[in-house]
């Protein structure tokens, strides 16, 4: 009953975005990129990239290998910032405030940014463990009934609760590559952050698995503003209601996904989803 | 295959020598990678079998030290001696003069010795450990003043390492004539037919014995075989034999003297010696005649691991050792556990890369490979001349040590940590856990058991050193059991060294013992680390 | 005193820990968000505690008990207090007095003496409990003052955890200076502190051919530039060394050899553990080993045909700590081997090459600097190695390439000199660190070009 109520409103909220982005009356955007420049080391990645990214909506990255857009989607929660060569100049704010402010902590920020890896990564620990350990660094439940209720309420949403809640306790490395992306979708799901990256999350799955995570995107995207970054361009256009180009470490094109994918302005864009090159 | 390749143009018979030649070339190759092959299987097997000769050299030496010999006597504990005044308080009962309880139990075992030296011998064939056992047992149990016990006594070890070895009597015939013995006790004279003794002297002559100038007589000295006589139930220890007549001293007072019958005696030839033996003449025969009466009895050797260092060698126990050793162990553990691993994760996670963290990698592996003795110079110069520790302590051993295993745990748990996958790190600072955060409730968890296995393996090591500690004084000769880690101790492998110093053989056989107990504790610990990582293993 | 001091701190920590992360957890539940969780509250309040006290106790105590015996030495003659040997003595009888170890008659000195001394360590502790209990409730008011929705205790605390981190990994850098620091100062001194009775000059002893430093205690009027020549150590070190590699080199290799190109798994299987006990047997052991019956078997050949062995030959020690290196040259080169590319083989193969021939002329050219560096690590390992040459070898340092004369090693002599009682202003004792140095220096070097050599063979393959 529920899951059917979230697809409506979902849908609603999809035909909404997609009128607003034709229309070009876009609301206040969540994730806001001036002029980031990256550099490892000596090597400059990333290039003057602007790009404005809506609320409750999904954006795709798109390009070949290398082109810097895992790079860019890992500036957004700052994990660049465990490389220690990388360094990124340039303004990126959520909400409006800047996220590389020296006054901002950044383990905060990552709380409010969730982020979803390549290869699913749950932590060898219980299914419960996995989904709990956000909201016990971050202090969000007073007592076990409260972190009960966000681990059943993620797990619910990451669409996983019905094939694990008779094993939570079981470890999370035991679950088969789909469950675990998802579980790894409901950790981040936790602590109930603003934005989530994705990066390539479908790439280490079967069809099967993907295509119910690529669902599970979908029923998530009324919530959350997500980015994706992702090597398949039918996935893009799958899931995704505006699309990023990147292309040798700069943004090449960014518009509404059945723009980028129909009526490309750029003729690397073009080339690109032609098949040409990548 | 050089046939099919060479050109049918070729003139044949130059094509067959070059087959020929190539033949033997390739003949000559194998020849040569078998001979290689061989002699790597040889280096492998020579090497295998040093460690097997190694091993089975010194569990063969150890055998005899884990079984100790008693001597099941009855034990007048005599009121008069143990507590006098009859107050049973254990300052009396603790200070009494046991040992002439034991001696005078002994003493009745065999009776009729007369003279000192031959008492002396007798009583000095038990150690002064049984009359502490006994001791021991009056002061538990008082109620035993005043009657008779009968209790195992330790022998000494000359005793014991005698009734360990074969015995020494490798000949024994029966008397083909009468014989008749002047006295039953000291010095007397046996007279037999003619030729009684003449096979004898035909001996004696050939091991160029020497001749008495007044009598003719062949003389017996300790360089030659010792010839003894049992004869009515006594035992007679020739000096001097003729072909009828043979005079000596009486080991064991005979019952009765006269005539004893074609048969009924024997002559004993020890072919050692007694000048090349431990054991005297005299002490066999007690010996012996204790062992006829049954009441010698072997027994595991317990106290050799209930009882600390001592100048006799079958009080002498390891307990001490362990003790100081386990004392030691403690420190170091306490010490470069943390230590190792708080620093292979600064290393492994926090250390920007830079010149001085090179610094301290290279200055890491380099330690690695710093002899151990310079680490005792280093204890001796700081923790005792600077510090004014204390000189001998397992405080200071271990410090020592820990220091010494330190770039080994660092070693292994920077490369426990290092197999971490990053994905984990990731997830978790993905989801707001700080970089502290993912290290100690993510990373540090699962490299766990690798540390684990790096610290046995280097507390292995540690157990095994000797040389450091004989720098800071951990080699005096101590008796006590050390209560904490400040007294003066020593440990296992430096008590090895110390015992394999004493020219006693039971010392030899107690340092092989020893080093048997070491072993077995470093292949425990080995097989755990092994097994850890075999269970803990992962594959990422 | 020590363990009121620490009862105290644990006390306090505890105290600290709930207190602030209590008060943390009430001003979280009147509805502000605090940035760091009450446990960290807590857990900053327990460093503010813990560091402040140790740090007091590690100053305060040696500055107590320094305090207190200077003040006793002041009511000593001043004969007693110029003279560094008279007044240790005297210090002691003072610290033995005061703690009622010492029976029997004292000076009233002595006795006056032995009170200042307890006065001053009586109130000092006090002092030193008084102070350490006010900094921790200092530092546990701090912490409570400091909570604060917008306090950042997670990332306080978290720099004192990496402090703590950065000084663990410091140790090891302390090690290495306390050694370089202590050998070579006592060497420094050996060489030429005036007040050292005996010294040799440098020269005297690098180039020196004969050891005696019994003899050089005996009389300092002695002939000094005989007492300390280190060049019959250096040669029995040597000979000890080129017997162990002329054993463990060709086993250690071929042994590596056949493991990583001809054994079978089911092989690698029994030998390496084989390899690795051999590898982990004490050198006590092999001490024992080659004494007992290494040196007597060779002994007992060597007379059966007609030659001089000594009871205690450089053979026996030599061939014992062969065994002691052979696994460790087989387990770096086995290391070695493995690196080397397949291609590198499967070029030879495709030439037609036996395995022996590709490993000859391929495999062992590739892997040689790797072989090489091994070869230097176990040198410098068996010029280190004490108990097996303290055990078997000889104690006369005598100047000779014979195998079967006894020699004596640098390890030898320092364990020789320095085990007993040591005066540290004897130039017999300060001889010891003088080897010390030169152990260290000559195995640090063997190591540093050893360990250089094997990361550039790494780099070219990885």
């Amino acid at each position: 009953m529920e899951n059917t109520a979230v697809d409506l409103s979902a849908i609603e909220r999809v035909e909404a975005a997609r009128t607003a982005h034709i229309t070009g009356a876009a609301k206040p955007a969540k994730v806001v990129a001036k002029g980031v420049d990256v550099y490892y080391g000596a090597k400059h990645a990333l290039m003057g990239v602007n790009v404005d990214i809506p609320d409750r909506g999904v954006m795709a990255f798109i390009g070949p290998s290398g082109c810097g857009k895992s790079t860019f989607l890992r500036c957004i929660n700052r994990m660049n910032d465990t490389i220690s060569s990388c360094r990124v100049t340039g303004n990126i704010t959520i909400d409006g405030q800047d996220i590389y402010d020296p006054a901002l902590d950044v383990v905060q920020l990552r709380a409010r940014v969730g982020m979803v890896f390549q290869k699913p990564n749950p932590f060898p620990k219980s299914i419960y463990d996995n989904v709990a350990y956000g909201p016990r660094i971050h202090g969000l439940a007073a007592n076990k009934a409260e972190l009960d209720e966000i681990v059943q309420k993620s797990l619910e949403k990451a669409a996983l609760w019905g094939e694990v809640k008779d094993r939570l306790a079981d470890s999370g490395t035991g679950l088969s590559g789909g469950q675990q992306q998802r579980l790894c979708i409901a950790r981040a799901i936790a602590v109930s952050p603003d934005v989530i990256l994705m990066d390539e999350p479908c790439s280490a799955l079967d069809p099967i698995a993907t295509a119910k995570v690529e669902t599970l995107i979908d029923e998530l995207r009324s919530n959350y503003c997500i980015i994706i970054v992702t090597h398949s361009m039918q996935q893009a256009a799958r899931v995704s209601q505006r699309t990023a180009f990147f292309h040798l470490g700069t943004l090449v094109e960014e518009g509404a996904t059945q723009t980028i994918f129909t009526n490309p302005v750029d003729q690397r864009t073009q080339d690109y989803i032609t098949g040409r090159f990548g | 295959m050089t046939d099919t390749l060479a050109s049918p143009n070729s003139a044949p018979q130059r094509r067959q020598l070059k087959a020929d030649a190539a033949a033997a070339l390739l003949k000559r190759r194998y020849a040569s990678e078998r001979l290689f092959k061989v002699l790597g299987l040889g280096a492998l097997l020579l090497t295998a079998s040093f460690l097997v000769i190694l091993l089975t050299n010194i569990v063969t030496k150890s055998i005899p030290a884990f079984s100790e010999h008693v001597v099941n006597l009855d034990v007048v504990i005599d009121p008069k001696v143990v507590d006098p005044e009859g107050k049973r308080d254990s300052a009396t009962l603790l200070a009494a003069d046991y040992a002439s309880l034991t001696r005078a139990a002994i003493m009745s075992a065999i009776p009729g010795i007369e003279g000192r030296n031959p008492r002396r011998a007798l009583t000095s064939l038990l150690s002064s450990g049984a009359a502490d056992d006994l001791r021991e047992r009056v002061v538990a149990d008082p109620s035993i003043i005043g009657t008779t016990i009968k209790m195992p006594l330790l022998f000494s070890d000359d005793v014991d390492l005698y009734l360990k070895g074969s015995s020494s009597v490798t000949s024994q015939e029966n008397g083909s004539s009468d014989l008749t013995a002047s006295d039953v006790k000291g010095d007397i004279t046996l007279t037999g037919a003619e030729g009684t003794f003449a096979k004898l002297v035909a001996q004696l002559e050939s091991e160029n014995a020497e001749v008495s100038p007044e009598t003719g007589a062949r003389l017996l000295t300790p360089l030659l075989p010792s010839r003894l006589i049992e004869i009515n139930g006594g035992l007679v220890k020739l000096a001097s034999v003729t072909p009828t007549t043979a005079t000596g001293t009486t080991l064991i007072p005979l019952t009765s003297s006269g005539v004893a019958k074609a048969g009924s005696w024997q002559l004993d030839t020890y072919a050692q010696p007694e000048s090349r033996r431990k054991s005297s003449d005299q002490d066999i025969a007690f010996i012996e005649t204790l062992r006829d009466k049954g009441a010698i009895e072997r027994n595991f050797n317990w106290r050799f691991f209930t009882s600390g260092d001592s100048r006799e060698a079958e009080l002498a126990g390891i307990r001490g050792a362990l003790v100081g050793t386990a004392w030691t162990l403690l420190v170091t553990l306490i010490i470069c556990l943390p230590i190792g691993v708080l620093a292979a994760i600064y290393l492994e996670e926090f250390a920007p890369k830079n010149k001085l963290t090179d610094i301290i990698e290279v200055n890491i592996n380099n330690l690695a490979a710093v002899p151990s003795i310079v680490f005792g110079l280093l204890g001796l110069s700081v923790f005792l001349n600077f510090f004014g520790l204390p000189r001998s302590a397992p405080l200071v051993g271990g410090l020592v040590l820990a220091l010494l295993v330190l770039p080994t745990i660092i070693i292994a748990s920077r490369a426990a940590i290092k197999a971490v996958p990053p994905s984990i790190r990731e997830a978790a600072i993905g989801l707001g856990a700080s970089h502290q955060q993912a290290v100690f409730h993510h990373v540090l968890p699962l490299a766990m058991p690798g540390i684990m296995t790096g610290t046995i393996i280097g507390m292995a090591h540690a157990l095994g050193e000797t040389a450091p500690l004989l720098m800071i004084g951990m080699i005096a000769f101590i008796v006590d059991v050390p209560d904490t880690m400040t007294d003066a101790a020593t440990v296992l492998p430096v008590q090895i060294f110390l015992w394999s110093d004493l020219p006693e053989a039971a010392f030899q056989q107690r340092t092989a013992a020893a080093i048997v107990v070491l072993l077995g504790f470093l292949f425990l610990m080995n097989g755990a680390a092994i097994w850890l990582r075999n269970k803990f293993e992962r594959r990422w | 005193m020590t363990v009121v001091y620490f009862s105290a701190l644990a006390l306090l920590t505890v105290t600290a820990y709930f207190l602030a992360s209590s008060h943390s957890a009430a001003v979280s539940a009147r509805g502000q968000r605090l940035h760091s969780l009450p446990a960290y509250h807590g857990l900053l309040a327990v460093s503010l505690v813990i560091a402040p006290m140790l740090i007091l106790w590690v100053i305060g105590t040696p500055l107590i008990s320094n305090l207190a015996l200077s003040n006793a030495l002041n009511l000593f003659p001043t004969d007693v207090q110029t003279d560094s040997l008279k007044s240790g003595t005297a210090l002691r009888d003072v610290q033995s007095f005061a703690a009622g170890q010492r029976s029997g008659e004292a000076s009233d000195v002595l006795r006056s003496a032995a009170d200042t001394y307890s006065t001053w360590m009586t109130t000092g502790t006090y002092a030193l409990l008084a102070a350490g209990i006010a900094a921790a409730l200092l530092g546990i008011g701090t912490s409570l003052r400091l909570v604060s929705p917008t306090f950042r205790a997670r990332t306080h605390f978290e720099r004192f955890v990496r402090i703590i981190l950065i000084a663990c990994a410091g140790v090891a850098v302390l090690t290495t200076i306390g050694i370089v620091a202590s050998v070579l100062t006592e060497t420094l001194r050996f060489f030429f502190d005036p007040n050292i009775k005996g010294r040799p000059g440098v020269l005297d002893f690098l180039f020196g051919t004969e050891w005696n430093p019994q003899q050089a205690m005996r009389a300092d009027q002695g002939d000094i530039k005989s007492a300390y020549g280190f060049l019959p150590l250096l040669t029995g070190t040597l000979l000890i060394t080129f017997i162990a590699m002329c054993l463990a080199g060709p086993l250690g290799l071929l042994s590596a050899i056949y493991l990583a190109e001809y054994a079978t798994p089911q092989i690698r299987r029994y030998a390496k553990p084989v390899l690795e006990i051999l590898a982990g047997i004490p050198t006590v052991v092999l001490g024992f080993f080659a004494a007992l019956t290494v040196a007597p078997m060779i002994r007992g050949y060597g007379e059966a045909i007609g030659l001089d062995v000594a009871s205690e030959s450089a053979l026996a020690a030599g061939l014992v700590m062969g065994m002691m290196i052979i696994p460790f040259i087989s387990s770096l080169s086995d290391d070695v081997i493995n690196a080397v590319p397949q291609s590198l083989r499967d070029g030879a193969y495709a030439l037609g090459a036996t395995k022996s021939e590709a490993i000859k002329q391929v495999v062992l050219p590739a892997a040689l600097p790797g072989v090489v560096s091994a070869f230097m690590l176990a040198i410098s390992r068996a010029i280190g190695e004490t108990m097996i040459v303290v055990m078997a070898a000889g104690l006369a340092a005598k100047l000779t390439l014979n195998p079967l004369d006894a020699v004596t090693t640098i390890t030898v002599q320092i364990k020789t000199i320095l085990v007993g009682d040591q005066e540290f202003d004897s130039a017999k004792t300060l001889a010891a660190f003088a080897l010390g140095f030169v152990l260290f220096f000559v195995t640090l070097v063997l190591n540093i070009i050893a360990l250089r050599i094997v990361r550039k063979y790494r780099e070219q393959y990885d």
